[in-house]
């Protein structure tokens, strides 16, 4: 009897092992990330945030890709090469690169591609980021209304060339931006705006879409057509739209998601004390700053005022006991870790800050300023606690320089319009790079950017080495050109730079594959769950 | 009653034309435009954008098109989720938004006649306090505290129930669970403070008194003269207490990440996205209309002396 029971419970066991051992080699392996806002569109040619972003780096492949440290990698193009002058990139497509529906990626999907991204028709929000390719910009203006004029050509099946106005040695830094993204063209056609829906939708990334509940979870699956589907690890991701950045950490605490998009910033003590291992801080590519309105004549026209409000703010004491999230204190405009290139400072960053205090009081009391007789200037801040704090902590700064700082608080979009009316003395702004170039901040301020050079900044030797460097062809030249352009601009005080941003994700142990890195790419296509 | 539905739906088209007018007129006077970004676009492709959809042409000639287009159930595109249609995005809203907010006044209304009931029938006693210091301290505390609340304790703490989202499926009894308490309370608790009331007037009526001096058991008594008797401010609370629930869930659905309309009316209005907040807000203006006509008509079930003119 006793052997008969025993012989039982080792039949049991060993077919427990093995429904077990068959579970897990089944068990799907799902990643389940917090994305921030809900996503616009995931149309590569329509998007324009960070969360679309994300999905789209996962859906799609353009000719250069994100490597898992978010640096460029060969995508559907193998290699390049690029013509003496820098002008003309010969691109050579890998045979085996597949749409999700099986058919082949073509240079003619690119061309297409390329073409419908600058049409007026589709509306593109980040067209003018393809500027500098030839006609771009007289197309997206509705001056050359034949798209085929844009230079953009296929060859062959498997060859697409890029020409452009002038050398652009950030080319490559671009063509991974979403906008280079390919689409396909029977599908665009046949579905119209419904495209990009689950069922839908073709694309040719190493996931495709399966289904898409807005407001509630976006998922992909692995592309099985995907040129390199084997070492893709993850089956499925699910996207989730975390707007509220609390709400996301606790359904992270509760294991509900494996990485968050942000972490509240009040939190991060905690989280530090708490969940260190799980906290992951790191740089990143963006600028918190307050521009000045150079059109306004106080400000405009003395350099010496906008160098003593710039040497009145202890970042140091902003970035411990205000922003308390890591950030970096910031003296230069363009952010740290850019390769190859030579950061650029305020003159006055290794002066103590008795020193900076000093100084400043001297500038304004020349100015004619001082506590007798005050600076009397606005600050426009859109409304969030952050924001608020940040202005509360810079008045209290400048007070003992005699500048007498009244705050101006409005809603975002309200914010948005005096800014662009430019209704403000200084205004709180920042800046995110959308690849990992100098230019991406730099050319923002030249005199003929419009509406997005806020400061109204106007200095031609500034312009000069913009489109010196922008002729320049050796890379090495050029960002060294550029160097010398941050410096003319951070000398002239057009803006205040505060501080640097960091990411803040939550991730759980079992994750593998995740990079640090400045843009904060971190393509599915890496990244995996131990078991 | 038919021709009084009919005469109060159609009484409702010009209450909604007016609420299509002012919201449209509203949104479009407020300072910044769907297009504004901290990244600014070229004047290129603002024209562009702005002709995609017709913010080139007048205001007025603007509203001719949206109510004509509205005239055929077309709520036009949206400005921010660009994916999708206004119809599409609160089509598929609705279902949520509706389920949560029917089982929320399901459970508002249970729970709140039951505890009302309760009270009245314990009138003084320390049951009759407690309920009562619940149902004040469940009007008082809004629900986005009691949310952030539930889901510390419940959700995180003790990890009994999931702390956001609908349900991978779509939808899940678990998931549901904290959004729809969080969403009644409120309602529970002023619901039980009517039904407390309206109980113990009730109870002190000469029919109650000689009925039960005639021997009438007291539960019968209760369930056959009182409820129905006090109901009808239960009733008349009902059009108010679905308002209530409608504007609730917009705060619940942002917390606990439900993917019904609510969350988008916020959103849509801090982005400018013209036509989603005109959509939202027609759509929830109808609802509100449809369900105050339909409690209406459930007081004159209730009290026979009501006369539909």
């Amino acid at each position: 009897m006793m052997h008969r029971r025993t012989t039982l419970k080792l039949a049991a066991f060993a077919i427990a092992a093995l429904l077990a051992g068959t579970a897990a080699a089944n068990a799907e392996s799902v990643l389940r990330r917090g994305n921030g806002a809900e996503p616009e569109t995931i149309d590569p040619h329509k998007s324009t945030g960070v969360p679309e972003n994300a999905i789209e780096n996962d859906l799609f492949e353009g000719l250069v890709a994100w490597g898992p440290d978010g640096k460029e990698v060969p995508g559907v193009a193998k290699s390049w090469d690029i013509s003496d002058d820098g002008t003309v990139y010969t691109f050579h497509l890998r045979d085996d690169a597949k749409w999700s529906n099986g058919d082949a990626v073509t240079a003619a999907d690119f061309v297409y591609s390329f073409q419908r991204a600058v049409d007026p028709k589709t509306a593109s929000d980040y067209a003018p980021i393809l500027s500098p390719i030839k006609n771009a910009d007289a197309i997206i203006a509705g001056k050359i209304t034949d798209l085929s004029q844009l230079g953009v050509t296929a060859p062959d099946a498997h060859t697409v060339v890029i020409s452009l106005n002038a050398s652009t040695p950030y080319l490559l830094g671009l063509l991974t931006h979403n906008i280079a993204m390919p689409v396909h063209k029977a599908t665009v056609e046949k579905f119209g705006d419904q495209w990009t829906r689950p069922g839908n939708m073709v694309s040719n990334g190493p996931f495709m879409l399966a289904d898409w509940v807005p407001q509630s979870q976006l998922t992909i699956v692995k592309n099985p057509n995907f040129h390199d589907a084997a070492s893709v690890k993850l089956d499925k991701i699910i996207y989730y739209p975390t707007e509220d950045i609390a709400e996301e950490l606790k359904r992270y605490r509760a294991g509900e998601l494996d990485i968050t998009y942000d972490v509240p910033s009040d939190q991060v003590k905690w989280v530090e004390a708490n969940m260190k291992d799980e906290f992951h801080n790191t740089p990143y590519f963006g600028t918190y700053y307050y521009v000045i309105n150079l059109t306004r004549d106080t400000l405009g026209k003395a350099q010496q005022i906008r160098k003593a409000l710039a040497l009145g703010i202890d970042r140091e004491i902003l970035v411990d006991k205000i922003t308390q999230a890591g950030e970096l204190p910031a003296y230069s405009w363009v952010p740290p870790d850019v390769p190859g290139y030579q950061q650029q400072f305020l003159d006055f960053k290794n002066e103590s800050k008795a020193q900076r205090l000093e100084e400043a009081k001297k500038l304004l009391a020349d100015a004619g300023y001082g506590p007798d007789k005050p600076l009397k200037i606005q600050l426009l801040y859109n409304t969030s606690e952050n924001h608020k704090k940040i202005a509360v902590a810079i008045a209290a700064m400048w007070k003992p320089l005699g500048v007498q700082l009244e705050l101006v608080n409005q809603e975002w979009k309200v914010y948005l319009e005096t800014r662009d009316k430019k209704d403000f003395d200084i205004a709180r702004a920042a800046w995110i790079g959308d690849y990992p170039d100098p230019i991406n901040f730099l050319d923002m301020f030249k005199s003929d950017a419009g509406a997005r050079n806020d400061a109204g900044y106007n200095n031609p030797k500034f312009d000069e080495l913009l489109t010196t460097a922008g002729a320049t062809v050796d890379p090495k030249k050029r960002l060294a050109i550029l160097a010398q352009a941050e410096k003319v601009f951070l000398d002239d005080y057009a803006m205040i730079p505060i501080y640097h941003y960091t990411t803040k994700h939550m991730l759980k142990p079992n994750l593998v594959g995740w990079e640090a890195n400045v843009l904060d790419i971190h393509p599915g296509r890496y990244l995996s769950l131990k078991s | 009653m038919l021709s009084y539905a009919i005469k109060r739906l159609i009484g409702a088209v010009p209450t909604l034309l007016l609420i299509v007018a002012i919201t449209f007129f509203m949104v479009h006077l407020a300072p910044g435009g769907p297009f504004d970004k901290e990244r600014k676009l070229s004047a290129e492709v603002e024209a562009n954008l702005r002709k995609a959809y017709h913010l080139d042409e007048p205001v007025p000639v603007q509203f001719g098109r949206y109510v004509g287009n509205l005239l055929q159930g077309d709520f036009g595109p949206s400005f921010q989720y660009k994916d999708y249609s206004v119809t599409e995005l609160i089509l598929g809203g609705f279902p949520t938004s509706l389920t949560l907010g029917a089982i929320a006044m399901t459970a508002a209304l249970l729970l709140g006649i039951g505890a009302g009931m309760i009270a009245a029938l314990r009138q003084n006693s320390l049951l009759d306090h407690a309920l009562m210091g619940g149902a004040v301290l469940g009007v008082a505390v809004p629900n986005f505290v009691v949310a952030p609340l539930l889901t510390l304790v419940i959700g995180l703490q003790l990890r009994w129930l999931p702390v956001g989202g609908w349900g991978e499926g779509g939808f899940s009894i678990r998931h549901m669970v904290l959004p729809v308490i969080a969403l009644a309370l409120p309602q529970i608790a002023t619901i039980a403070r009517l039904m407390r009331g309206s109980m113990l007037e009730v109870l002190r009526t000469n029919y109650i008194r000689t009925a039960r001096a005639k021997g009438l058991p007291e539960r019968l008594l209760l369930l056959r003269h009182g409820v129905k008797a006090a109901l009808p401010p239960i009733v008349s609370y009902l059009g108010p207490a679905i308002a209530n629930i409608i504007t609730g869930s917009i705060v619940i659905e942002q917390i606990f990440g439900i993917p019904g309309i609510g969350r988008y009316f916020v959103q849509a209005a801090l982005n400018r996205d013209y036509t989603l907040v005109m959509g939202v807000v027609v759509f929830y203006g109808a609802l509100i209309i449809l369900l105050n006509l339909l409690a209406d008509l459930a007081y004159g079930l209730l009290d026979p002396q009501v006369r539909y003119d």
